[in-house]
């Protein structure tokens, strides 16, 4: 039964999980996500779904006891904020080479290093460009909302298992602090599928199954990447996802994701009401990015404002995708600092329609 | 008189690092002055002591031998 | 010799278990990893669970053990193996898992895995070979080289004023009150590694019971990296690692 509830964005997106029919949990408390894994405890899901929930000794732990799980064919998920997801970076590499699926979400805060434990979006390089070593790619998911928090974890977990690939979803300190009006789906069945990939134990007649991300050949481990870039090329054909508002009569454009989109979105109202047209881009998927309709877009308006809580890092994509079809101007706050609407408007007027 | 044995040493998987000469009890075995395709010096019977007791086998690092033993005589 | 007619299948008193692959093993010659690989599969062959165990692999000379053990098998990041394999039995607790390790991999990069894994009592089987050397990477000083050892980071002798101690981490390990059943044993003769097999397979049995982490550590030698040959390697090992790291039961669960 759908249900309504009030609900902080940390709890929502760690009950999602459990009526995700997710099989297991790992993680490490580190703010300001640590809401997941104590919902998790208190929730007890081992009672309601058979579920299984750890605190592991590390980030470096918890990934790895996701890539044993997930080497087995279960739903497993950890969450971590920014120090902690650099810390699972090894793991998540490996489980992209072994070509296993997971959920790991990041509620980003400000770096670098230590940094501060207020929100950021500094962590977008990381997420969409690789994050750990080798040629491989996240499907990364931007919620905006506790809602699309919630409604991402249930779609995180079908993408990793169609890709077979780890999927990331990029939240930050706003939107899994916050409390929000959310309707949960409903509980999920966790699957029984035994899947030919996963270490269930040798079957007798069949080859044992082996989950690993080595081969020494140079040859074969280059057939692993040809594989890996070929699904790639299916995500970016069949998962871009994106939002956009006020984009018919637009004359300007506004491109900015998750929690900023929604500050960006009150700027853009101030300007509609000031009589400049300017229209959004949000994309809710970061990877793969919505490349086509943003350079449809510019062909359409005389410039793009891309605003972020970073120092400028989606904007690349957004020129890459623009290809110099028209200007492309940055206006971010980081550090844990936040941009008020007034300040966008501000910087649209001044780099954009002024510049 | 113990019960006599024969090992059958596959050659073509053998290194030459004599681990089973040393855990032989009657000197059954020696390296070989031929090599193999690999180029090791690979374990050989030299004599017919071999009473079956699988010391050589079982610490065989490349699982190379197997050990039979003739089953104890009826009287 | 020629071949005699004792060789006939009603005689076969020993051959390779069905449970390793055919599969060459790509270590050194003489090295203890052959063996001890095999006494774990004999072990899993005669409880016959081979259908039922999954390993871990870890990062170091026994990266590719998975081609030899004819198991399910996973093969962790370094040093990871004991999370990895914490996560595979909370999700198939009725599996027998296992982990192989090197001494780099378990008492070095991955010290907080082992610990905390053995601390929680994972219901699983570590295999710890301990050759006080780094074989795959050329032979750079281990956690467990012992004092002196040259290494080639350690090229005029480990100097533990600099360089530190040697790690007896299954003595750690012991004290830990997850730990169920730990053990010292050795490859290197036939009594030795009758013995390991034995105690391999004693802690399979144990999973079954749930009552904590299995640990053997096999001391083992490595020619290569210790520039001898491999009867030199395991007369060294004898009269110097065995010394420091004494064989025997560290801990064996109360009857």
């Amino acid at each position: 039964m759908k249900e309504l509830r009030l609900m902080k964005g940390n709890e929502a997106l760690a009950e999602a999980a459990i009526r995700a029919g997710a099989d297991a949990y790992f993680g490490y408390p580190i703010t300001p996500q640590s809401e997941v894994i104590e919902y998790l405890m208190r929730e007890n899901p081992a009672d309601r779904t058979g579920m299984q929930v750890l605190q592991a000794e590390s980030e470096v732990a918890a990934i790895n006891m996701v890539y044993g799980a997930a080497g087995c064919g279960k739903r497993a998920m950890t969450s971590s904020s920014s120090p902690g997801i650099s810390l699972k970076m090894e793991g998540i590499s490996y489980i992209a080479g072994a070509e296993l699926p997971c959920v790991v979400v990041n509620v980003v805060r400000a770096g670098p290093g230590l940094g501060t434990i207020q929100p950021s979006q500094s962590d977008y390089f990381q997420a969409v460009k690789g994050g750990g070593h080798g040629d491989y790619k996240l499907i990364v998911l931007a919620p905006a909302t506790v809602q699309e928090s919630v409604d991402y974890v249930k779609l995180a977990f079908e993408l990793a298992f169609k890709y077979r690939n780890p999927v990331m979803i990029l939240s930050d300190g706003i939107i899994g602090q916050m409390m929000e009006k959310v309707e949960l789906f409903e509980q999920m069945p966790r699957s029984t599928e035994e899947y030919e990939w996963a270490t269930l134990g040798k079957k007798p007649g069949k080859d044992s199954v082996i989950v690993t991300s080595l081969q020494l050949q140079s040859e074969e481990q280059e057939k692993v990447n040809l594989r890996l870039q070929a699904k790639y090329r299916e995500v970016e054909k069949n998962e871009v996802r994106f939002e956009t508002y006020a984009c018919e009569d637009a004359e300007y454009l506004f491109a900015a994701f998750g929690s900023c989109a929604r500050i960006t979105r009150k700027a853009l109202d101030m300007a509609r009401a000031k009589g400049i047209k300017v229209g959004i881009i949000r994309p809710q998927t970061l990877y793969p990015f919505p490349v086509d309709e943003i350079n449809r877009l510019a062909g359409q308006v005389k410039g793009i404002l891309t605003v972020e809580m970073n120092a400028g890092q989606m904007v690349e994509d957004v020129r890459l995708a623009v290809n110099g079809k028209t200007p492309v101007e940055f206006y971010g706050r980081f550090g844990g600092m936040i941009p008020t609407p007034d300040e966008i408007l501000k910087a649209l007027e001044q780099k954009i329609i002024g510049g | 008189m113990a019960r006599k044995g024969d090992v059958v040493i596959n050659i073509e998987r053998c290194k030459g690092c004599e681990i089973c000469l040393s855990a032989c009890p009657n000197e059954v075995l020696a390296l070989s002055s031929e090599v193999n395709s690999k180029g090791y010096h690979y374990a050989i019977k030299v004599n017919s002591e071999c009473i079956g007791c699988a010391n050589c086998a079982v610490v065989c690092p490349d699982a190379v031998i197997t050990v039979y033993r003739e089953k104890a005589v009826k009287k | 010799m020629a071949e005699s007619n004792i060789i006939s299948p009603e005689n076969l008193v020993y051959e390779k278990t069905s449970v390793m692959t055919d599969r060459i093993l790509h270590y050194c010659p003489g090295c203890g990893h052959g063996t001890a690989h095999r006494m774990l599969a004999e072990a899993i062959d005669e409880l016959g669970i081979q259908g039922d165990t999954i390993g871990v692999a870890p990062v170091g000379c026994s990266v590719l053990a998975y081609y030899y053990f004819d198991v399910d098998m996973q093969e962790a990041a370094h040093g990871r193996a004991p999370a990895v394999a914490t996560g595979i039995k909370r999700m198939l607790p009725e599996r027998y898992v296992f982990t192989y390790q090197g001494d780099g991999d378990l008492a070095a990069i991955g010290t907080a895995e082992t610990i905390h894994a053995c601390n929680r009592g994972e219901n699983i089987l570590i295999v710890f070979i301990n050759n006080g050397i780094y074989g795959m990477t050329g032979g750079q000083m281990a956690p467990t080289t012992l004092p002196g050892m040259k290494t080639s980071t350690s090229p005029r002798g480990r100097d533990v004023a600099t360089m530190g101690n040697p790690l007896k981490i299954t003595e750690l390990v012991a004290e830990l009150p997850g730990t169920y059943f730990v053990t010292r044993q050795s490859v290197h003769a036939p009594a030795n590694a009758r013995k390991a097999k034995r105690a391999m397979k004693k802690a399979l049995e144990y999973q079954k019971l749930k009552k904590g982490t299995c640990f053997i550590e096999i001391v083992s030698n490595c020619p290569s990296g210790w520039k001898m040959t491999p009867a030199q390697s395991n007369k060294w090992m004898e009269e110097n690692m065995f010394p420091f790291y004494p064989l025997g039961d560290i801990k064996v669960p109360e009857q």
